[in-house]
């Protein structure tokens, strides 16, 4: 926690916090899978998560927009709060904080509906757009931030699962900007990418952190290196390390996250 | 391995014999599977057999039941029968009973005999009337009462033949077994030939076996379906009602919303439970509920079709809730991730994946209320009905027959003819069935949709 605070006193810009995260703990049944985490997540910031596999970091992310209520032996305990407001607070309704927090899964997950619902799903639902001239402009803004448009903008009533992985992935991408998140939760989006396709994603990222903040979880060093700018090392369920992307990769201080990004352990 | 291949010598060595020659642990494996194709085919091969010599008994014993033989006469609708007092008020001319029309036909059969000389030594034109179906005079007086106007009239009627000339001509009854047959003479069986060579006895299509309501046991050639195919309607209208809202709300509720907990655990072990109960149980249920208890008729398609709902619930609420299961979950975290509520999530995007399941599921459990017999018997739909029950809503408390126990019905009563009336209705019981299924075949095609 101290360690955190030297880092952050570093930071060549200090932002506000936008979701600041206390003791949390995560059980699944009698499994701990998140222990004693505490991260501020910045405003208008890229911030990953790595770590080996199993080691809780998508739990922590569905921490962070309560996904993990539909897992019936999930327990979620400490204190998340977004903007100063507890999330887990009894008043909060989850549908009202995803969309204000909204999440790409790790697995495309695309509506089996056309393109085009696929991504004026969510704007519909919450009633963004007055009519339909709006709606269309939604869409195609989204698509084009998913970077994904001009592969499908001549077939927007094709079924979103008719498309390739990666283009499924960046579909789901735009149909989560579409509904203006303030906080942007990415779970290794480019794991079915190709390169080229993972470099527009991460110039997305990078668009979007001008307004939104973002938090994505990677396996790849380098693009953790590439997009973040605070990046989190975490461990069998423990956050080892918090701080700086260049501080975290240049000079870590733990023995585990050296191991870890040199490709020692994981 | 590397042993072997460093002293270069041993072609036993693993993976080291000729490709082209199958190994001793490759032909024994092949060889099982050869046995499990056996199996395999031999056990489609009965159940085709099987299928296929139920399906032909069946079609061989009762597609004669859609013709019947009947015999068209001139009759001449005698005033001095009709009209007695002739006032020729209608009113009148309506009173007449059946019995008061039998003489027309004896006095046709007369005129066969005098006019075309069509009659067999020995036979009075009264025991030739008997050729024609008891419910002749009865069809006959309802085509007058139709309009008395006819009073007067010599018309062309078309009746029934009766059951033993019709089985004269299906194969059921001989010369022979005429001889010792209190319902049928020889003598009869030579007019109803003369009868043929003039064109007069005709089999046709039988439109009346799917409409006309039962009839008694002594006139199985007038027995219909219509009472039991509409009663069967009218409690597949009520289980499709009941079952399709609630099994499908109560799905949802268990699978998308209930907290699992001992409670929700108990609920599932019952509904499972419930779909193994025997049906006649259900009809115990429904005699001491619906008709004891809650007072409702006896023998009404509504007692039968919330009896046959109870019993169709749980194999609904279990088809659903296994295509409710089978929608991946990755859909319903994309809905709750883009903000919808729990329930938009549910009818905007799990259910209509769902419904090819639940639509197969209910149909198939129609399917099966539609062909359950024990529970129907014991709220008293075995009774014998003629009159067709009314439109609904009303008819839905009138008394109505229902399509397998009309056949358990048939198949009790002891003149012949009714084993292929009997035979008959199992055809359109299987008909509507094959109907149901591909209903189901097509929806699910309709809805079927990749993920
Ligand atoms: N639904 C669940 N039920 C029970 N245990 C779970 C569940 N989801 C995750 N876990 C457990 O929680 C731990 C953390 O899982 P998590 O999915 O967060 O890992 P991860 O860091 O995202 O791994 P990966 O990089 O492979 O995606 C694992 O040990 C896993 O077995
Ligand atoms: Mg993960």
């Amino acid at each position: 926690m101290f360690d955190t605070q030297t880092h952050k006193d570093n930071a060549v810009e200090s932002k506000a916090t936008k979701i600041e995260c206390r003791d949390c703990q995560v059980y699944y049944g009698d499994t701990h899978a998140i222990k004693d985490v505490n991260v501020d997540i910045e405003d208008k910031t890229v911030t990953a998560f790595i770590g080996p596999s199993g080691c809780g970091k998508s739990t922590f992310l569905r921490c962070l927009n309560r996904m993990n209520d539909t897992i019936d032996i999930a327990r979620v305990m400490g204190s998340f709060k977004l903007d100063g407001e507890e999330i887990y607070d009894k008043r909060v309704d989850p549908v009202q904080l995803r969309a204000k927090v909204g999440m790409v899964f790790q697995k495309p997950n695309p509506f089996p509906k056309s393109i085009y619902d696929n991504v004026a799903y969510g704007p519909r639902i919450h009633g963004l757009a007055r009519n339909k001239a709006d709606l269309d402009e939604i869409v195609e803004k989204s698509l084009r931030r998913g970077a994904i448009w001009d592969e499908v903008k001549d077939r927007l009533d094709a079924p979103g699962t008719g498309l390739s992985g990666g283009q499924q992935q960046r579909l789901c991408i735009a149909r989560a900007v579409a509904t203006e998140p303030e906080v942007l939760l990415m779970d290794e989006p480019c794991s079915a990418l190709d390169p080229i396709a993972t470099a527009q994603v991460e110039e997305l990222i990078d668009e979007l952190r001008q307004r939104y903040s973002v938090v994505i979880v990677t396996h790849s060093m380098q693009q953790a290196a590439r997009v973040s700018q605070k990046t989190a090392f975490f461990h069998l369920g423990n956050l080892v390390e918090f701080g700086e992307t260049g501080q975290i990769f240049t000079n870590p201080e733990d023995p585990r996250t050296e191991s870890y990004i040199t490709g020692r352990i994981g | 391995m590397t042993d072997a291949t460093s002293s270069g010598a041993s072609p036993t060595t693993k993976h080291a014999t000729s490709l082209l020659a199958a190994d001793d642990r490759t032909r024994r494996r092949n060889a099982a599977e050869a046995r499990f194709r056996g199996y395999g085919v031999a056990a489609i091969v009965v159940a085709i057999m099987a299928l296929v010599g139920l399906v032909s008994s069946i079609l061989y014993n009762g597609s004669s039941a859609f013709f019947q033989t009947f015999i068209t006469l001139e009759v001449y609708l005698d005033p001095a029968k009709l009209d007695k007092k002739g006032t020729g008020d209608p009113e009148e001319i309506r009173k007449v009973t059946t019995f008061g029309y039998a003489p027309l036909i004896v006095a046709s059969f007369e005129k066969l005999a005098e006019e075309d000389g069509i009659a067999v030594d020995g036979l009075t034109a009264k025991k030739a009337a008997a050729l024609i179906s008891k419910e002749g005079a009865a069809d006959l007086r309802r085509y007058v009462r139709a309009d008395v106007n006819r009073v007067g009239q010599t018309v062309e009627f078309k009746f029934l033949a009766s059951g033993r000339i019709d089985g004269y001509y299906k194969g059921r009854v001989t010369m022979e077994s005429a001889e010792i047959d209190n319902n049928i003479s020889p003598e009869q069986l030579q007019l109803a030939d003369q009868l043929k060579e003039a064109g007069l006895l005709k089999t046709s299509w039988n439109w009346g076996f799917l409409t006309m309501a039962d009839a008694s046991e002594n006139r199985p050639e007038a027995a219909g379906l219509g009472v039991a195919i509409l009663g069967s309607f009218y409690m597949m209208i009520i289980v499709l009602c009941l079952t399709l809202p609630i099994g499908v709300a109560a799905s949802i509720y268990l699978e998308e919303f209930a907290p699992k907990n001992r409670f929700t655990d108990l609920v599932e072990v019952n509904i499972s439970n419930l779909a193994a109960v025997p049906s006649i149980v259900f009809g115990i249920l429904g005699l001491s509920i619906f008709i004891n208890f809650a007072g409702l008729p006896q023998s009404a398609p509504i007692v039968g079709g919330l009896v046959l709902t109870l019993m169709t619930l749980p194999t609904i609420i279990i088809a659903t809730r296994a295509s409710l299961k089978a929608v991946p979950p990755s859909i319903r975290d994309a809905a709750l991730g883009v903000g919808a509520s729990r329930m938009q999530a549910v009818f905007h995007h799990v259910l209509p994946l769902a419904m090819p399941g639940i639509l197969t599921g209910t149909i198939i459990g129609l399917a099966q209320a539609l062909g359950e017999t024990a529970p129907l018997m014991l709220i008293g739909m075995v009774a014998f009905v003629r009159e067709y029950p009314s439109a609904p809503p009303e008819g839905f408390f009138e008394p109505a027959a229902a399509l397998p126990v009309q056949v358990y019905n048939w198949t009790q009563r002891a003149d012949p003819a009714f084993v292929e009336r009997a035979s008959g209705a199992i055809i359109v019981l299987l008909v509507f069935l094959l109907i149901m299924n591909a209903v189901a075949i097509i929806l699910r095609r309709r809805f079927e949709r990749r993920w």
